[in-house]
């Protein structure tokens, strides 16, 4: 265990109204064995002895799986460590005296709440649209009739791994949801349970995507680079294919 | 009246479905007259929510994230049980019921064991259907693997993160009914009150996380689905919003709380390694499976492990309990693990970790076998502890993980309070004195896809639902209180954080109310939890209004509502004078310290009734009746 110091510029915004600004605050010495929302913590109980407003941002598993967190931190949607979450991103990767930047998820389809916070129910409203196998309970075939490649079942979970984190959003210099929205397509279309209800679900998917505000991919594959759980653009590919099979299926 | 849990009549392999043809029906044309509120989108809520739809009614729900997609649930790792006998080892519905009720140690009601082991093969169609990855093997087929308490291959599996892929799942069919109307969702809203008008649940006071309203919202059911209270103890493996306070309002309303202190500890954690620390993160149990859990023989062995040679190191679960070895169940594995380092044989800085060993599989299986079946569990620890565990041995320890503990329900799964209902980890219904690894998952959507859409709608068939406004005494006066409690902790104005308390508060517990546990220590955490609460009261620092988001404020009221059901807590684990699964007393042992339950005085579930502020709760017994099963001492040796 090491003991670091670091400075950090905050993004301070008391809501969606009223104009933000960076803010400076001296962490004092941390232990590098932190994780860099504990760190967040510690700031914020000095902060609040201090009579001073503490920083809100969004958190609640903090092991990189429910997908709350996220923040901009130095120009990186999670900050700099490839393949993680803000939540499981650790101080060990920061020197002494280094100077930390951290700004909200910035997109048009995201709106700033407050602080760090942003309000990402544009991706509930995708998954609503379609994103879903409609099968009611109590309707369904054994288990084991439908038997399913290990390969394919293994590259639906890729895709299924997603958190809904919306960095992929925040890194894409169009605001596009096109990995977000892929890999939840993917996951569906790859899987024979999937198969009845493709053609709708990627237009129906697609159509909500736009109307929510989201840019266009423009294949610059910075979504790819800032997702926590590396999910890959080919799975963008396969949504593209989806949408050009449904254009083409014109009546179903 | 005495508690009727209403168990069915006739053999136990036949009461679901007896009970199920005689529940009353409502109409399909008249279920969209019924709005019924969900509190909770995890497995339990979601699932919940989305069959209710399905069939029908009008449904809210409600939950703290910004999206129901990420309630705690999306944490699970290692599994979900069900007994398809797909291994062909000699599974059934019974003896996944068997294994449910003595890994419970006997604490759990028979009839709703053994209806959990019934619909597990349902869940897993179900899930299946929808989408949800699972494991295959390479013929297509759906793969299993192993948990503790088990002897038999029943596990399914999605990497480690068969939480998360179940969620999804039972998300997606929330947000199809999202999509019909069917079921508006409320998220950023936290319950702060329960409303009850002549006798029956009939609504919710909410607060606005973002604008710190108090909403109010009328129905003519509420289903509690808000998890478990694990957090009480500050450090647990459960996210950071998870809490008591949805059920501990419904407790001060007249729901009555069944078993407390029942509080797993898992084995298989990262350690504590500071104070500053927010959480502790779990390494599935699936682990168990393969890793072999060992320290030095030698107290205060401080070579690295690699230098210890295997006649120097003591696999102590393999050799006290060669039957199970390290598939133990979680009670008995903590317990072990906290025995050793008492003994001074733990390892770390700390010395309150144990090893978790993966040489010898990789060794066996190769590193690509090993890797597909816990790869990212490796990287997590990895990138939490900066070791990688292929390499060196992974450090684990015991740490608050679930709460047996929760709202008391029949067999419905009705609470006390008529028109109530309590699902998942917030009720207390299957898992006796300790859960079976993968079973909460099961409990969960059995609950919520399977249970209550049948027997809400046998009770609202019967039921006397008068129109109510929102306007009425009843809920001006719960928004009066929420507002009051909000207002005084606001208006506290002292010197020590809401953090500071919670931690405080989980220290308090954790060494007094933890694994091991005896009256002296008790007594004495029932003397300082009411000092503790009073300075909370007088010296609690919260910056900020309730106008806007303010999570200090969310935390505060959290934590002062932990503050009031440490109490019943620790005052359950009390007059429990005996061990059962994890309520360990230290007075209550076999020779060879295992728990040594007493069933003649012991064999009921403890039932607390709220008697007002400052009063002593009561408690009354629901006797457990066995039929079926013979209640024995656990033996896993
Ligand atoms: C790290 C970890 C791993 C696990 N692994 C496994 C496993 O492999 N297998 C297994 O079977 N079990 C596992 N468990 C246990 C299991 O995940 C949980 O018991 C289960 O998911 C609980 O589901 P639930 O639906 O009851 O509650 P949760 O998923 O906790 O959902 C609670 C919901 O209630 C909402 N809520 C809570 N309070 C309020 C309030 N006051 N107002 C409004 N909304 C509220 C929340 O927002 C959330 O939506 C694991 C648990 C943990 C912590
Ligand atoms: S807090 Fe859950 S992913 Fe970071």
């Amino acid at each position: 265990m090491q003991s670091i110091n670091l400075t950090l510029e905050v993004w301070r915004q008391k809501s969606r109204n009223e104009p933000g600004r960076f803010v400076t605050y001296q962490t004092g010495p941390v232990s590098s064995d932190l994780s860099f929302l504990e760190m967040l913590d510690i700031v914020n109980e000095q902060l609040i002895l201090a009579d001073d407003e503490p920083i809100v941002f969004d958190h609640d598993c903090r092991e990189g799986i429910c997908g709350m967190c996220g923040a901009v931190v130095n120009g990186h949607a999670h900050g700099p460590e490839a393949a993680t979450t803000l939540c499981q991103l650790h101080l060990r990767h920061f020197k002494d005296g280094d100077t930390i930047v951290i700004e909200p998820f910035r997109a048009r389809a995201f709106p700033l709440i407050k602080d760090l916070v942003v309000d990402r129910s544009a991706f509930d409203n995708i998954i609503a649209a379609g994103g879903y196998i409609s099968v009611n309970t109590g309707s369904a075939p054994e288990a084991n009739s439908i038997p399913i490649p290990m390969p394919t079942a293994e590259q639906a979970l890729d895709a299924a791994e997603c958190i809904g984190c919306g960095a992929c959003v925040a890194a894409c210099p169009n605001a596009a949801a096109m990995l977000f929205t892929g890999a939840r397509i993917s996951h569906l279309a790859l899987l024979p349970q999937g198969h009845p209800e493709r053609t709708l679900r990627a237009r129906a998917m697609l159509n909500k995507m736009d109307s929510e505000g989201f840019g266009n991919c423009r294949n610059e594959r910075d979504c790819e680079l800032a997702c926590p759980k590396s999910i890959s653009i080919r799975n963008i590919a396969r949504f593209n294919r989806e949408v050009i099979r449904a254009l083409i299926r014109a009546d179903d | 009246m005495p508690l009727d849990p209403k168990i069915p009549k006739g053999p136990l392999a036949t009461k679901w479905d007896t009970h199920r043809f005689h529940c009353r029906l409502v109409s399909p044309a008249n279920r969209r007259k019924y709005e019924i509120i969900v509190v909770g989108a995890g497995l339990a809520g979601a699932s919940a929510s989305a069959t209710l739809a399905e069939l029908g009614y009008r449904v809210k729900t409600f939950c703290l994230q910004d999206s129901p997609r990420r309630a705690h649930s999306i944490a699970a790792q290692g599994g979900i049980n069900a007994a398809k006998n797909y291994r062909n080892d000699g599974d059934s519905i019974h003896r996944l019921f068997y294994d449910t009720i003595k890994g419970g140690d006997f604490r759990a009601r028979e009839a709703n064991v053994y209806r959990l082991a019934q619909i597990s093969n349902q869940i897993i169609d179900h899930c299946v259907a929808q989408g949800v990855p699972f494991a295959r093997e390479y013929g297509g087929l759906l793969a299993n693997r192993s948990f503790g308490g088990a002897q038999v291959s029943r596990t399914f599996y999605a990497r480690g993160q068969t939480g998360q892929q179940l969620l999804l799942g039972a998300y997606g069919a929330l947000m199809r009914q999202v999509n019909t109307g069917s079921v508006t969702i409320m998220p950023r809203r936290e319950m702060m009150d329960l409303v009850v008008i002549d006798g029956r649940a009939r609504g919710i006071i909410t607060r606005n996380l973002i604008t710190g309203e108090f909403e109010t919202h009328a129905a003519h059911a509420v289903v509690l689905a808000t998890g478990g209270y694990g957090n009480i103890y500050c450090l647990s493996t459960n996210a950071m919003a998870s809490n008591a306070s949805a059920i501990w309002r419904a407790y001060k309303r007249g729901a009555a709380l069944a078993n407390p202190s029942f509080v797993q500890i898992h084995p298989t954690c990262i350690p504590v390694h500071g104070e500053a620390q927010s959480k502790l993160t779990l390494m599935s149990e699936s682990l168990r499976n393969d890793g072999r859990v060992w320290v030095p023989r030698k107290p205060g062995d401080s070579r690295p492990p690699s230098e210890i040679p295997t006649e120097d190191r003591d696999y102590f679960l393999e050799t006290q309990y060669p039957a199970f070895g390290n598939l133990v169940p979680r009670d008995v594995a903590s317990r072990n693990a906290k025995q050793q380092c008492d003994a001074g044989k733990g390892v770390g800085d700390t010395g309150r970790a144990v090893y978790l060993d993966f040489h010898d599989p990789i060794l066996r299986q190769g590193q690509e076998a090993v890797e597909r079946k816990y790869g990212n569990l490796f990287q997590m620890y990895e990138k939490i502890t900066g070791q990688d565990p292929r390499r060196t041995p992974m450090m684990i320890y015991p740490a608050v993980h679930y709460t047996m503990g929760g709202l008391w329900v029949d067999y419905n799964l009705m609470t006390t309070t008529p028109g109530l209902y309590a699902l998942g980890e917030a009720n207390f219904s299957d898992h006796g004195a300790n859960r079976l690894g993968a079973s909460a998952l099961m409990q969960g959507l059995a609950d919520g896809y399977f249970i209550v859409p049948i027997t809400i709608g046998d009770e609202l068939a019967q039921a006397d639902l008068p129109e109510i406004s929102t306007d009425s005494p009843e809920f001006n006066a719960a928004v009066a209180a929420s507002t009051s409690r909000q207002e005084q902790l606001l208006g506290i104005k002292g010197n020590r954080t809401v953090l500071d308390f919670h931690r405080q508060l989980g220290h308090l517990l954790w060494e007094n109310c933890g694994m091991a546990k005896n009256a002296a220590d008790l007594q004495n955490a029932l003397a300082m939890i009411p000092e503790l609460r009073d300075e909370f009261h007088r010296n609690l620092k919260v910056p900020g209004t309730g106008q806007d988001l303010n999570q200090q404020l969310e935390r505060a009221g959290r934590v002062a509502d932990f503050l009031e059901f440490a109490e019943v807590m620790v005052r359950d684990a009390l007059t429990r004078e005996e061990s059962c699964g994890c309520h360990f007393r230290s007075e209550y042992q076999t020779d060879d310290h295992e728990a040594l339950r007493n069933d003649r005085d012991f064999n009921h579930v403890s039932v607390w009734h709220f008697n007002g502020e400052g009063v002593e709760p009561t408690l009354e017994k629901e006797p457990l009746l066995y039929d079926s099963v013979e209640p024995s001492q656990r033996s896993y040796k």
